[in-house]
């Protein structure tokens, strides 16, 4: 399993937002995780790299325990890719140099070898064309696009999405998901937060049904979207499809 | 000229190489102070976001005895007090600078402060996910986004620091106001001197507002 989760909890204050969570991706996997909103999603993603320390429970990464104080927490992010509902491009740097900064700073390839991996990347997105433009520049479609390839020029074993299609028009939805479909082909391991039910059904090996702060519900897409169990899944369900 | 207003104003020129050199120590005590001040302003600015309390604290401190005293009371002391408990008398422009630089360093650090705050929470993230250290991802993502911010208000305050130097002649440093009374001491000219070194003070102000709505446009034009 390079994704195993025992028992987490997280509270901000007094409020807990997850209230013991099990989940386990094995390599390779596509998990689509969704539900209403404030069920604690992002929250549990974000548990995933350790942008939100946990209350209590244990994340370990690829062999890597994150809630051990001892591990080199910016090494086992390299190892995870993560794709942002607002993008978060930098917006002072070029798009090849948004693609450069973690390869040279953090794998110490050199310049020539992260802009020639950066190239590739972009062709990939087709967005090769685009190198020299600043994100102010990009259709929001692109710019997502762009962060994808970014998160890719680290090479991670992992990819983690937050609803990364919910801040877009919706014509530039399917050009994102494209790309995250060709991914998930190439056999990245994936976790993504999403409301895009057909992506789900279509790509994600397993489905994972959260709410309030618990996951309540997992099975295959076909399990999920034609026989739900619980009436939570069901009427969450109705709702959306 | 000679005629508007019966005062000597061709005279000036006379007195022009003394207001020369008080324009000398007001340039040097200003960008020195500014110079110092800045590096001091970005450090104290960054210690008051860092996660240590202490750190924290003597930043806190620096800033509020600053902004709490008025510069004068500030040039006073370092000058006049600070060298009994030293046992080293400061030379008047040293102490200048080190006035200007404490100063302004206080106002810069909050300055700082507030543009690296107001850079968006995502830009770290995306930063740290990406396995960047927190080091990197402020040298590389976050300070050059701050930076652009900081500019319209870092020359707000360096106009004012540039102002303050005026009050340095009291500590003796031979700066523009201090030759103008020399001058006027000796040769009752107070309308033509003082008006001209008021120009002066106008002529340094105005072309460092030019300079950095320049930068502030050139930096625009790549965002
Ligand atoms: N930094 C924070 N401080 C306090 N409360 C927070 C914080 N982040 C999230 N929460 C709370 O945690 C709960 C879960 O939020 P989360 O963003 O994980 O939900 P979500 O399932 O991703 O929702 P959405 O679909 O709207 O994105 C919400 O009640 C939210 O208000
Ligand atoms: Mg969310």
């Amino acid at each position: 399993m390079i994704i195993q989760v025992t028992d987490l909890h997280k509270s901000f204050g007094d409020h807990e937002v997850l209230s013991g969570i099990d989940f386990t991706v094995a390599d390779g996997e596509v998990v689509c995780i969704i539900g209403p909103s404030g069920s604690g999603k992002s929250t549990f993603l974000r548990c995933l790299n350790m942008l939100e320390d946990v209350s209590s429970g244990e994340v370990v990464i690829d062999g890597h325990s994150l809630t051990d104080k001892k591990v080199k927490i910016d090494q086992v992010r390299a190892e995870i890719g993560m794709v942002f509902q607002q993008f978060n491009l930098f917006p002072h740097k070029t798009v090849i140099e948004n693609l450069m900064l973690a390869p040279i700073k953090v794998r110490g390839l050199s310049k020539d070898e992260a802009r020639e991996r950066g190239r590739r990347l972009l062709g990939k997105v087709g967005l090769a064309d685009k190198e020299q433009a600043y994100p102010g520049s990009l259709s929001g479609g692109q710019q997502q696009r762009v962060a994808i390839a970014r998160a890719l020029a680290m090479e991670p074993k992992i990819m983690l999405f937050d609803e990364p299609t919910s801040s877009l028009d919706p014509e530039l939805v399917d050009e994102v998901l494209a790309v995250m479909k060709d991914l998930a082909r190439e056999g990245m391991t994936m976790v993504v937060v999403t409301h895009e039910m057909g992506f789900a059904r279509e790509v994600g090996d397993r489905v994972t049904f959260m709410d309030g702060g618990l996951l309540v519900e997992e099975g295959t897409p076909q399990e999920i979207f034609t026989n739900p169990q619980h009436r939570r899944t069901r009427e969450f369900l109705d709702k959306v499809l | 000229m000679d005629a508007i207003f019966g005062f000597n104003w061709a005279g000036v020129v006379d007195f022009l190489p003394a207001l020369a050199r008080g324009l000398y120590y007001t340039l040097l005590v200003s960008v020195g102070g500014l110079l110092i001040g800045f590096v001091l302003g970005a450090i104290a600015g960054l210690a008051r976001l860092s996660r240590f309390k202490i750190v924290n604290w003597i930043a806190i401190i620096y800033i509020e005895a600053v902004r709490g005293t008025p510069v004068l009371v500030q040039a006073i002391w370092i000058y006049f007090a600070l060298p009994l408990i030293i046992k080293y008398t400061l030379p008047s422009v040293v102490a200048g600078i080190i006035v200007i630089a404490l100063n302004s360093g206080a106002y810069i650090a909050e300055i700082v402060r507030g543009a690296v705050h107001s850079v968006d929470k995502g830009q770290t993230e995306a930063g740290r996910s990406l396995g960047l250290n927190r080091h990197v991802t402020m040298r590389h993502v976050i300070w050059p986004q701050a930076f652009r911010r900081m500019i319209p208000p870092l020359g707000n305050q360096f106009i004012i620091s540039i102002k303050d130097t005026s009050l340095l002649s009291v500590i003796l440093v031979p700066e523009l106001i201090f030759q103008g009374r020399l001058v006027v001491a000796n040769h009752f000219n107070a309308v033509e001197i003082y008006t001209t070194v008021a120009l002066f003070y106008l002529a340094i102000t105005l072309t460092l507002s030019a300079v950095l709505r320049a930068t502030e446009k050139r930096l625009e034009r790549r965002a």
